[in-house]
C-alpha cells in the first residue's frame, strides 16, 4: 500500500506557492491590515468610513470606470476588425503580421510611454485627457488584439460553411456566427484591457493633466502624503469592484447562450 | 437486365441547354467539363456527371480522389478552374452556397455550438424568404388598387367618388406580392415535424454538445432537410460513427430518401455503403470518374481493373476468350457467361473471392489446384490465400483447409465476370443477311460491299466504337438497345449498350445517356467493314500469332 505521507506529485507546486505567499497573498494581507488599523495602531473602520464619505472618492471612481471603459471600447473597435483579417489567411500565413503587433508588448511600457508622449508632443498634442486615453489604447491593445486574433484563427471554418449553406450571406454569417462564437475571446480581451486600465496610474499620471485624475492617481497621492490606513481601504475597495466586474462579466458570457437557447422552446420572446 | 424493356420517359426533353447535346433525362445537376486545380495541381480532372431528379447518387472513391471537391463545387463552396455547373438548367457555376437550393450535412456536423438543437434547426428558416401576399389585420390578400378595372354601374360607366375619379372595382385586382418571413408558429411546426423525422422529438431545447455522435448527426440532417432543398449533399455523414450505428443510419437515410423524393448526393469511401444505399454509384479515382452505373452492375461488371478492386475483395485476371462461353486463364479451361468475343480474344477478367469453391486436392471437382498459404478469420467466414502455378486467389469460404494443404478450386460459370481490354472496335463474327445488308445483333445494316460479298456469306464485321450514333428515339435506330453503363473517358462517354439479342454495343459518343435509356442505333454503310471470313484460315493464324502474344 501506498505511503500517505508519500510526497505525491503536489510536492512541484510547492516553490510556486510560496513564491504567491511572499508576492500576492503577504501584501494583499498587509493592505488589510493597514486598511484596518488606525493612527494608534488597533482595530478601526474610520478608514473605510474616510473613504466612503468622501464624495471625491465617489467622483474619482466613476470618472476611473468611464475612462477604462472608454479606452476598452477603443481597443475593441480597432482590435477586432484587424484581428478578423489577421485570422483569414491569405493576409496572415505565417502569423508574421499578428507578430508585428505584439512586438511592442516586449518593450517596457514606460518606456513606450515616453516615446509615445513625445511623439504626441511633435504633433501638438500635450498631457491632457485625449492623449491618456491614446496611451491607454495604444499600452493595452495588444492584450484585446490576442485573444481575439486566438478565438477566431481556432474557429472553425464549417460553422461559416453551414451558415452560408443554410442562406445566410456574408454579414448575417458573421452576425449570427462568427461575431457569436469570438465572444470568449471578446469576453478576456475586454477583461485584459479593463482591469488594468481600471486602475492604471502611470499612464494616466504621466500622459493627462490635472483633470484626468483617477482613482490610481488618488491611492498614490494618499500613501505619498503618508495617508497608508486611507490609501490602503482605497486599494482594497478597488480589488473587491475589479474582482466583482470580473465575476459578473463571467456569469453574463456563460449564461448568455443558455437564455438565447431555451427561450424559443419555451415560447418566450426570440432572441 | 430484367429491365430490359422499360422505357425511360424523357422529362423535359424541350429544355435543352445546348453546347453538349439533347438533354436525355431530367437532369437536376449537371456536372460540365469541370477542372479543379489547387496550387498548380490538378483535383478534379474534366468530370462529366448528371444527376437524375430523385435519384440516391453515391460518388465512391479513395479519399483524396476528388469526390468531396466535386461535392463541394456543387454546394458552391469553391468554383471550379473551369467547366460549368448547372441546377435545373440553370448556370450555377458563380452562385454562393446561400443563394442555391442546395444544402449539405457536412462531414463534422458543423452544428452551432452556441445555439441548442431547436435554433440549429430553425436557422435557415428564420432567414427564408417566402412568397405570399400582404394581408390586412384579418389575414386577408390586400388587393392593389392599381391594378384594377374601374366599377362600373348598371349602365356601364365608372362610377365616381366624391373627387371625380374612378372607384376600382376590388374584385378586379390582384392582390400585392411580397417576400415574407416564417411565423414563429410555422418555424416551430417545421421543426418539430423535421425532429419527429429524424427520431429526435422533444429534443429541441437540448444543448447540441449533450447529444451523442449519432444524434448530432441527425440534427445536422434535420437542420439540411428543413429548408426542403432541392438537393441534399452529404459530406461522408456516418464517418464518425460506430459500426452499428452507421448501418442504423444508412438504412434511415434510404428510408429518408425514398419518403421525401429529394435528390441526394452521397460521399463516402465505403463501398460497402455505397453498395447499400444508392440508385446510381459513381467510382472516382485520381479526379476522373472511372464507372457510373447502378450498384449491382458495378459489382459484377466492373469497367477496369480499379473499379473491381476496389469495389470489394476481389481476384483481377488476365485470360483468353477461346470461344463464346468458353475462358482460359491459369492454365485451364473455365465455362463463362459472356459472349460476343473475337477468337482467342485477350480479356480482363474478375473472379470474386466468395465466388471460388473450394475443395481438398484429389477430389476431382476443382479446375485448378493449389496450395494454401494464408488464413485469417472474419468472422462468419475464412479468407485464404490459395497459391496456383500461376496467380495466387484470395478465396472466402464458411470452411477452412490448414495451411499448407492442398486444395482444389472450382470456379462456376456465373462467378467469372470478363471485361474487355481498352478496345476502340466492336467485332463480330456475322452473316450477310441481303443485298449489301449484314445482321448486327439482329438487325439488317447496310454497308458498302466493294468484295461484292453474298447473302449467307460469313463475315467478320468490325465498326469503330466512335462511328455507331445513338437516337433518342428507338424508331429512328435500325435495332435498339438499353445503355447499361457509362463509363467518362475524359472527351467522351463510352457507353455499352444492350441490344435486344442479350449482347451489347461499346459507343463513344459525346452525349451522356441514364442507365436503361431506350436508345436506337444508327451506323452509317461506310463505316462497316466487312471481311470475308474464313473460319479454318482464322484459326491457323490465331495460332501462329499465339506465340508472340504472350508478352501482353
Amino acid at each position: 500500500m501506498r505511503n500517505k505521507y508519500a510526497p505525491g506529485k503536489g510536492i512541484f507546486a510547492l516553490p510556486y506557492a510560496v513564491i504567491c505567499i511572499i508576492f500576492v497573498v503577504f501584501p494583499l494581507l498587509l493592505l488589510l491590515v493597514y486598511a484596518f488599523r488606525g493612527e494608534d495602531g488597533g482595530f478601526t473602520f474610520a478608514n473605510f468610513k474616510e473613504v466612503f464619505t468622501n464624495s471625491t472618492n465617489y467622483l474619482a471612481l466613476f470618472k476611473t470606470a468611464g475612462t477604462a471603459l472608454l479606452a476598452t471600447g477603443i481597443c475593441l473597435l480597432i482590435a477586432y476588425p484587424i484581428a478578423y483579417i489577421l485570422a483569414a489567411s491569405p493576409f496572415n500565413k505565417y502569423a508574421i503580421l499578428a507578430l508585428l503587433f505584439v512586438i511592442p508588448m516586449w518593450m517596457n511600457f514606460i518606456l513606450r510611454i515616453y516615446a509615445l508622449s513625445s511623439l504626441l508632443d511633435m504633433l501638438g498634442i500635450g498631457k491632457s485627457y485625449f492623449a491618456a486615453i491614446i496611451g491607454l489604447v495604444y499600452d493595452f491593445f495588444p492584450f484585446m488584439l490576442l485573444p481575439i486574433y486566438t478565438s477566431l484563427v481556432n474557429l472553425d471554418k464549417s460553422y461559416a460553411e453551414a451558415a452560408d449553406d443554410l442562406g445566410a450571406n456574408g454579414v448575417v454569417t458573421f452576425l449570427k456566427t462568427t461575431l457569436p462564437l469570438s465572444i470568449p475571446g471578446i469576453m478576456s480581451g475586454v477583461m485584459m484591457v479593463f482591469m488594468p486600465c481600471f486602475s492604471a496610474y502611470a499612464i494616466t499620471d504621466w500622459m493627462g493633466d490635472a483633470n484626468t485624475s483617477v482613482i490610481g492617481g488618488k491611492i498614490q497621492d494618499l500613501i505619498s502624503h503618508n495617508q497608508w490606513g486611507v490609501g490602503s481601504a482605497l486599494a482594497f475597495v478597488l480589488l473587491v469592484l475589479v474582482i466583482a466586474v470580473m465575476v459578473i462579466g463571467n456569469i453574463v458570457t456563460k449564461s448568455r447562450s443558455k437564455a438565447e437557447n431555451s427561450a424559443l422552446v419555451r415560447g418566450g420572446p426570440a432572441a | 437486365m430484367a429491365e430490359k424493356t422499360a422505357i425511360r420517359t424523357n422529362g423535359q426533353g424541350a429544355e435543352d441547354t445546348g453546347a453538349k447535346g439533347a438533354l436525355k433525362f431530367d437532369k437536376i445537376i449537371e456536372v460540365r467539363s469541370v477542372v479543379k486545380e489547387f496550387d498548380g495541381v490538378t483535383v478534379v480532372d474534366n468530370m462529366n456527371l448528371s444527376v437524375k431528379r430523385g435519384d440516391f447518387v453515391t460518388l465512391l472513391g479513395p479519399s483524396g480522389c476528388g469526390k468531396t471537391t466535386l461535392l463541394r463545387m456543387i454546394a458552391g463552396f469553391i468554383t471550379p478552374t473551369s467547366g460549368r455547373i448547372f441546377l435545373e438548367g440553370k448556370d450555377v457555376t458563380m452562385l454562393p452556397p446561400h443563394k442555391r437550393p442546395i444544402n449539405t450535412v457536412f462531414q463534422k456536423y458543423a452544428l452551432f455550438p452556441h445555439l441548442n438543437v431547436f435554433k440549429n434547426i430553425a436557422f435557415g428558416l428564420k432567414l427564408k424568404r417566402i412568397p405570399d401576399y400582404k394581408r390586412d389585420k384579418n389575414g386577408e390578400p390586400i388587393i392593389d388598387i392599381a391594378s384594377c378595372r374601374p366599377l362600373l354601374n348598371e349602365s356601364g360607366a365608372p362610377v365616381l367618388d366624391k373627387k371625380g375619379k374612378p372607384v376600382p372595382d376590388l374584385t378586379t385586382g390582384k392582390p400585392i406580392e411580397i417576400l415574407r418571413k416564417f411565423t414563429k408558429a410555422e418555424i416551430k411546426e417545421k421543426v418539430n415535424r423535421v425532429l419527429k423525422l429524424v427520431g429526435l422529438e422533444g429534443y429541441g431545447h437540448r444543448d447540441t454538445a449533450s447529444l451523442s455522435g449519432g444524434q448530432q448527426q441527425r440534427v445536422a440532417i434535420a437542420r439540411a432537410l428543413v429548408l426542403e432543398p432541392k438537393v441534399l449533399l452529404l459530406d461522408e455523414p456516418l464517418g464518425a460513427l460506430d459500426l452499428k450505428m452507421r448501418k442504423e443510419m444508412q438504412f434511415e437515410l434510404k428510408k429518408m430518401h425514398d419518403e421525401l423524393g429529394i435528390t441526394f448526393i452521397y460521399v463516402t469511401h465505403d463501398q460497402e455503403e455505397a453498395l447499400t444505399m444508392s440508385d446510381k454509384v459513381v467510382v472516382i479515382s485520381d479526379g476522373v470518374i472511372q464507372q457510373m452505373g447502378t450498384p449491382k452492375k458495378i459489382y459484377d461488371e466492373p469497367a477496369n481493373a480499379f473499379v473491381a478492386n476496389f469495389i470489394g475483395e476481389s481476384n483481377i485476371l488476365s485470360g483468353t476468350m477461346i470461344e463464346d462461353y468458353k475462358v482460359r486463364f491459369c492454365g485451364a479451361d473455365f465455362a463463362c457467361e459472356d459472349k460476343g468475343f473475337g477468337k482467342n480474344e485477350k480479356v480482363d477478367l474478375v473472379v470474386r473471392p466468395e465466388d471460388i469453391f473450394i475443395y481438398p486436392a484429389g477430389s476431382g471437382k476443382g479446375q485448378l489446384s493449389g496450395t494454401v498459404s494464408g488464413i485469417v478469420f472474419k468472422g462468419t467466414y475464412y479468407e485464404m490465400n490459395i497459391v496456383t502455378a500461376e496467380y495466387e486467389f484470395t478465396v472466402q469460404n464458411t470452411a477452412c483447409f490448414a495451411e499448407g494443404s492442398r486444395v482444389e478450386l472450382m470456379i462456376q460459370p456465373n462467378g467469372i465476370h470478363i471485361m474487355k481490354k481498352m478496345r476502340t472496335v466492336n467485332e463480330m463474327i456475322t452473316t450477310v443477311n441481303g443485298e449489301n445488308t449484314v445482321d448486327f445483333h439482329g438487325g439488317s445494316f447496310a454497308f458498302d460491299n466493294p468484295e461484292n460479298l453474298q447473302k449467307g456469306d460469313r463475315v467478320k464485321l468490325s465498326v469503330a466504337f466512335d462511328k455507331i450514333e445513338l437516337t433518342d428515339d428507338e424508331r429512328d435506330g435500325v435495332i435498339g438497345g438499353n445503355i447499361g453503363q457509362s463509363l467518362y473517358k475524359g472527351t467522351y462517354y463510352q457507353v455499352q449498350v444492350y441490344t435486344d439479342d442479350d449482347d451489347d454495343v461499346y459507343v463513344d459518343t459525346p452525349d451522356e445517356w441514364d442507365i436503361d435509356d431506350r436508345v436506337g442505333i444508327v451506323i452509317r454503310p461506310e463505316d462497316i467493314r466487312v471481311e470475308k471470313y474464313d473460319e479454318q484460315e482464322e484459326e491457323r493464324e490465331e495460332n501462329v500469332a499465339e506465340g508472340s502474344d504472350d508478352a501482353e
